[in-house]
């Protein structure tokens, strides 16, 4: 009896200690020291949101970069619902899937091999990045659609390829979303 | 391919460096001697022995031990169902998201407090932020605890001489607590911030995309259960997708840091074994048994994801990268599904589901072996101990002598309580999948068809019983048999290791400790470290070789042959 008396209070002052002085030292410390950062690298537009640096968005318009396959949500990056396919490597749904992506890309970008990061789908569904191969693989023909030149499209492409860290931690990377609003800001927003 | 590789060694040499250079303030912490914290803590530590009525000079044998431990974890599964049960009464829910139904809450309730972490639901849309944090977020840092509390009380046993004590538990909890994870969390906390993970209470943000699309965005306090989460090899996400959830981990840097808080304080108990027992050669044979088992583990897990999927033809880059994040490629996936699953973690930082089938059953196996390559914090050293008794056993039996161990006789009744903790997960994981098979119910929920159908069930309980948590995610585990039956399996996997150890150290501290002498084992020597690699290999390959050749080893034939389902 003494040790169950013991055993909840000792509960109830841990859950004040862990469950709320811990997460609110935390959370003032970070909104100190790092505002945009614990509040979601949000960017803004004329000051509506138009999304977070974090999160992916999709991308169907000519003109945009595109982003990854995503499993989130019925048409995907919905960040309610983040979430991989979970389709096994020897599942026919996934060849399937593949197969449509990857005829998809080949009517738009041409007959050429295609990055494996675009035809795959991300685990979190709102993965943000392609791969630097995937961003130099469009680079030619959103150039065409944007009626820019082909090299000025690559510099700015190459000014977004965020490195490895020290050189081998991850991957080499483009963020989809900071690129395509780049585009809008040099080239011009499309579709007013 | 060397820029891998750095990762791995870099990471490993990192890892065993930090871990042992901490080792010494974590000895002072668990003895109870005055350390770099006490000016600041040892008041708030005798206010919490105070409020509580707590006594803690207190010396407690094994059966007192282990009943204020299940007593304690008990009422936390009842706080726990209290809270995420009446949540749509309790503020901190700006989404206003309703109560769990029973079964899932009890589900929530056992997986958290037995540090396994299992969700059948999905966090954004579930929980709120009252729940993730006052329960949830707690639970992770007390089931660490709990786990170190016990490896230390076995710690105890083995060097203590013909004393009935091993502790005094509410000390051993609100120590661990107090000076090794709170600090630790809250500097990781503030770090993951830096990189990107979101600590606020605001309602979810509606943005407007480039294309004009509405996108509503999830918000919450993730960063400070993002540390403990994975210092405490919980793994329990505050979103869907764990750690592949860009605001869980937004970085290739935070993933390294991620990995390396999954196996830290696990590595460090091993240093923290040799400095107690005072025989630092002791901790470094088991750590290097575990570290040659990692490596081969993380060896095959790379080799398998980059070898890929055959199957997929007309591209470049990696043929495995479906469930994986771009920031994060191959390596450092390979590298956290590996140590996440060594570890009794389970977070995950891509979709196990989708990896190629020899790398999911490297996850597997280390799973069934009980999570004893390095694993979870304190579950993976008293875990190892159960795997050394029995090797030790086996070396007594080639040569006739009655096995000791640290000075300690091992006699039938430590074999008898060995055998029950190797035993009873394994049973769990064998049993439950088995009969899951029989059950419609249980099949409908198998997502992939073919083999993979039979790994999703068998990864389920495999990741349940040794208080894992990840998951073949595709299966749907919200059913009320898979609420239940997984719920069973993460209570016996837990406590019924947890029980019989401490049984074992209570039964060890009540020895004497015979003198080394010619005929003795010993178990610092090369000899004992291939003995206790192989003893641990064996035992695995013998249980469960049968399931896996069903499961990843024949969809892996399949998978070069081209078939698919």
């Amino acid at each position: 009896m003494k040790t169950l008396l013991q055993s909840i209070k000792l509960l109830l002052v841990m859950t004040f200690l862990l469950g709320g002085v811990y997460p609110l030292v935390v959370t003032n410390v970070g909104a100190w020291v790092f505002p945009t950062q614990s509040s979601g690298l949000l960017l803004e537009e004329n000051g509506t949101v138009i999304g977070s640096q974090l999160i992916g968005q999709n991308f169907s318009k000519e003109g945009y970069f595109i982003a990854r396959p995503s499993a989130a949500g019925e048409d995907g990056y919905d960040a309610l619902s983040s979430s991989g396919s979970n389709l096994a490597p020897t599942n026919k749904l996934l060849l399937d899937r593949i197969d449509a992506s990857k005829e998809a890309l080949h009517v738009r970008f041409g007959n050429g091999v295609i990055p494996s990061d675009l035809v795959m789908a991300s685990g979190s569904g709102l993965d943000p990045h392609i791969s630097k191969l995937a961003a130099l693989y469009q680079v030619q023909v959103i150039a065409k659609e944007r009626h820019v030149d082909e090299v000025q499209m690559l510099e700015l492409v190459n000014q977004y390829i965020e490195r490895k860290f020290l050189g081998f931690i991850g991957e080499e990377r483009v963020n989809v979303l900071l690129l395509n609003r780049a585009l809008d800001k040099n080239f011009g927003v499309l579709n007013p | 391919m060397v820029a891998d590789i750095t990762l791995f060694i870099s990471f490993l040499i990192l890892l065993l460096g930090a871990a042992k250079a901490y080792s010494g303030f974590f000895t002072k912490v668990l003895v109870g001697e005055k350390n770099v914290f006490t000016p600041l803590l040892l008041h708030v530590e005798n206010s919490l022995y105070r409020l509580c009525g707590i006594n803690p000079q207190l010396e407690m044998n094994w059966k007192k031990y282990a009943l204020a431990l299940m007593l304690f974890n008990g009422v936390g599964i009842v706080l726990v169902l209290v809270v995420v049960l009446s949540q749509h009464l309790l503020p901190l829910n700006p989404q206003g998201l309703p109560a769990l139904p029973f079964e899932l809450a009890f589900n929530t309730a056992v997986s958290f407090v037995t540090n396994t972490n299992w969700q059948n639901y999905s966090g954004e849309s579930t929980m709120s932020y009252f729940s993730q944090m006052f329960v949830l977020s707690v639970q992770n840092f007390l089931s660490a605890s709990t786990g170190i509390a016990v490896a230390v009380a076995f710690m105890r046993g083995i060097i203590s001489k013909e004393s009935e004590s091993i502790g005094n538990f509410w000390a051993d909890m609100v120590r661990i607590t107090l000076y090794v994870l709170l600090p630790l969390s809250l500097v990781s906390a503030l770090f993951l911030i830096s990189q990107g993970v979101i600590q606020n209470f605001a309602p979810y943000v509606s943005a407007v995309t480039l294309e004009g699309v509405n996108q509503s965005i999830p918000m919450g306090p993730v960063a400070s259960q993002e540390a403990i989460k994975m210092l405490g090899t919980n793994g329990g996400g505050f979103f869907n997708a764990n750690s592949a959830h860009p605001f869980e981990n937004p970085t290739s840097l935070s993933n390294f840091v991620q990995v390396f808080s999954i196996l830290f304080l696990p590595v460090s108990l091993l240093f923290v074994y040799g400095k107690m027992s005072q025989k630092s050669g002791e901790g470094r044979s088991i750590l290097i048994a575990m570290v040659v088992l990692f490596v081969l583990m993380l060896g095959s897990h790379y080799a398998s994801e980059k070898f890929g999927n055959p199957q997929i033809s007309g591209i470049v880059g990696e043929s495995a990268m479906e469930g994986k994040e771009v920031r994060f490629g191959i390596a450092s996936t390979s590298l956290f599904s590996v140590a996440t699953t060594a570890a009794s973690c389970g977070a995950v930082n891509a979709m196990h589901d989708s990896l190629t089938p020899l790398a999911g059953m490297v996850t597997m196996v280390q799973m069934m072996l009980g999570e004893i390559v390095i694993g979870g914090v304190g579950a993976g050293f008293y875990g190892m101990m159960a795997y050394v008794i029995l090797s030790v056993f086996i070396a007594g039996l080639m040569i006739g002598r009655t096995p000791e161990y640290m000075g300690k006789k091992i006699e039938a009744k430590e074999m008898t309580y060995t055998v029950i903790a190797v035993l009873l997960p394994g049973l769990c994981i064998l049993l439950f999948t088995g009969l899951s098979l029989l059950i419609p119910d249980a099949t409908s929920s198998i997502s992939n068809p073919g083999p993979h159908g039979l790994s999703q069930v068998l990864y389920a309980f495999s990741s349940a019983s040794a208080n894992n948590g990840s998951a073949f995610a595709g299966l749907s585990g919200n059913t009320l048999y898979y609420n239940y039956a997984l719920a069973i399996c993460m209570f016996v996997g837990r406590f019924g290791v947890i029980i019989p150890m401490l049984a074992i150290a209570g039964s060890l501290a009540r020895k004497k400790v015979v003198p080394f002498g010619k005929g003795t084992l010993n178990t610092q020597s090369a000899l004992f470290i291939t003995l206790l690699v192989a003893t641990i290999v064996l035992t695995g390959a013998l249980t469960f070789f049968p399931s896996l050749a069903l499961g990843p080893v024949i969809e892996h034939l399949m998978m070069l042959e081209r078939i698919s389902f």
